[in-house]
């Protein structure tokens, strides 16, 4: 089950189109709530749209905080796609909520200013700061589809793999390690997304060490 | 830089889709799921769907094709029509809708806005607005329900404020004394709205051509414009609106170039 890429269900909205866009690039996604199923991963997927507190009372009540943790700990691909960017982070702005605090930084409103809309919804730039294997193909500048209220913070710029622009630049996509998160959404980015998926799925399957737990029966 | 969305609107009964007339005459226009793949690679920023299918028996075939056009197309849709509780909303974002769009639902009980935003997150709540000049007092429009049939006695400018105010992640803005025209959008219309709420204004009713799309977007401070006839039966492109927009100074995702040979 190494190959496998595990979407993590616990009803975040975007949950189908997240394994939609994989099962598009031939990954075959399996979506499971079940931490045997996480812990056996080959890569593993987390989605995530709506309200943090939402998000991670979802992932507390279906006991997905741990087993997140040590899979991400254990340094194995990891997908965080929109919320499944902000859970990462220390704690969101939003009804102050603890996240999980895999990656240093905070998630903020974006700041009230004349002409600008919250939330930010539509296609907008991303500019990578380093080669990546998942922005393979894909030139900086590139357009992806955000829809967000609040943004990504980090204190730790090693981190920043893209950054965008409204009204404050804000890092739209970070990356450490295996680990890999984005504020867009590539699943509804059209072929530069889907792109972003398939680099993914080959960067886990080609370039990922093993991983450490058993497959479950 | 974020871009002014292009977004082609197809009206859909039983599956199939058709282009309303100023609300009246209907005219076939295709396969929803052929011509979503279509737009997207053409370089549409968004689709949309209304549902006017009349019978809730005939409300399968709408599923179908919202399903059927989530496994293919890879920008995000709104769906709307026939959305009434929150049911309604979880099914059309599970089979793969980004938004549901409400109307006349929400003007009848407007704690729909709410409970919708509070489960679903106020990103995937579109409120559509479809409203008329109020004839005599200049600057006035009210809103109309049930597909333009009925009027409410709402003001559309506080009618706007409130959807947004109850969570309303975006706000869809017809008028209906310029809907299939194709003369331009109500600019004066758009305007009071995008200037009243904090949340962007798709706006609808009008286009005949890229010069109405940039009077939308720059007078009418709207955040997308929505068209469907003047695409729909090729009199202009995606591309050649977003050309004419780019000249304009105005920002858009430039079209993709044509894929990759194997």
């Amino acid at each position: 089950m190494r190959d496998r890429v595990v979407v993590i269900d616990y009803d975040a909205g975007n949950l189908r189109s997240v394994a939609r866009a994989l099962a598009h690039v031939g990954a075959d996604p399996y979506v499971s709530a079940d931490p045997a199923d996480i812990a056996a991963a080959g890569a593993l997927v987390l989605p995530g749209v709506g309200a943090a507190a939402d998000t991670m009372r979802n992932l507390r009540e279906r006991g997905l905080i741990e087993p997140i943790r040590e899979y991400i700990a254990a340094g194995r691909p990891f997908l965080g796609v929109c919320m499944g960017l902000q859970a990462l982070l220390e704690r969101s702005e939003e009804g102050n909520q603890e996240c999980l605090g895999v990656l240093p930084g905070e998630v903020r409103r974006f700041p009230a200013a004349p002409g600008l809309k919250v939330p930010h919804m539509g296609w907008n730039t991303v500019e990578w700061r380093f080669d990546h294997p998942v922005t393979e193909g894909i030139p900086s500048g590139s357009y992806f589809y955000f829809v967000h209220s609040y943004h990504p913070t980090t204190p730790d710029p090693a981190l920043v793999l893209g950054e965008t622009e409204y009204g404050v630049r804000f890092p739209s996509v970070l990356a450490r390690g295996y680990l890999v998160a984005t504020q867009c959404h590539p699943e509804k980015s059209g072929r530069d997304g889907l792109r972003f998926y398939a680099n993914f799925v080959r960067w886990a399957r080609e370039g990922a060490p093993m991983p450490v737990a058993a497959a479950a029966p | 830089m974020l871009t002014r969305r292009i977004i082609p609107c197809f009206d859909v009964d039983r599956g199939r889709v058709v282009k309303g007339v100023s609300f009246v005459q209907l005219r076939d226009a295709g396969d929803p799921v052929e011509l979503a793949r279509r737009y997207e690679e053409a370089g549409a920023d968004e689709l949309v769907f209304l549902d006017i299918t009349a019978s809730a028996e005939d409300r399968a075939t709408t599923y179908d094709m919202v399903a059927a056009t989530a496994e293919q197309v890879f920008i995000p849709f709104t769906v709307g029509g026939g959305i009434r509780t929150t049911a309604d909303m979880k099914i059309m974002l599970e089979l793969g809708a980004e938004k549901v769009s409400i109307n006349t639902a929400a003007i009848q009980d407007p704690d729909l806005i709410n409970s919708g935003a509070d489960r679903f997150g106020s990103q995937c709540i579109v409120v559509a607005i479809d409203a008329r000049r109020v004839e005599g007092v200049p600057g006035t429009w009210e809103v109309y329900s049930h597909g333009g049939r009925m009027p409410t006695g709402l003001d559309a400018v506080e009618w706007a404020v409130e959807a947004a105010r109850r969570g309303a992640g975006e706000l869809l803005v017809t008028s209906m004394d310029t809907d299939g025209h194709q003369q331009g959008y109500d600019v004066e219309l758009l305007r009071a709205i995008s200037d009243a709420v904090p949340v962007p204004v798709i706006a609808s009713g009008g286009a005949g051509g890229p010069e109405h799309m940039a009077a939308a977007l720059t007078d009418g401070r709207a955040d997308a414009v929505l068209a469907a006839s003047i695409f729909h039966f090729g009199t202009y492109s995606i591309r050649q609106v977003k050309e004419h927009l780019a000249a304009r100074g105005i920002p858009v995702r430039p079209v993709p170039p044509p894929e990759d040979a194997p």
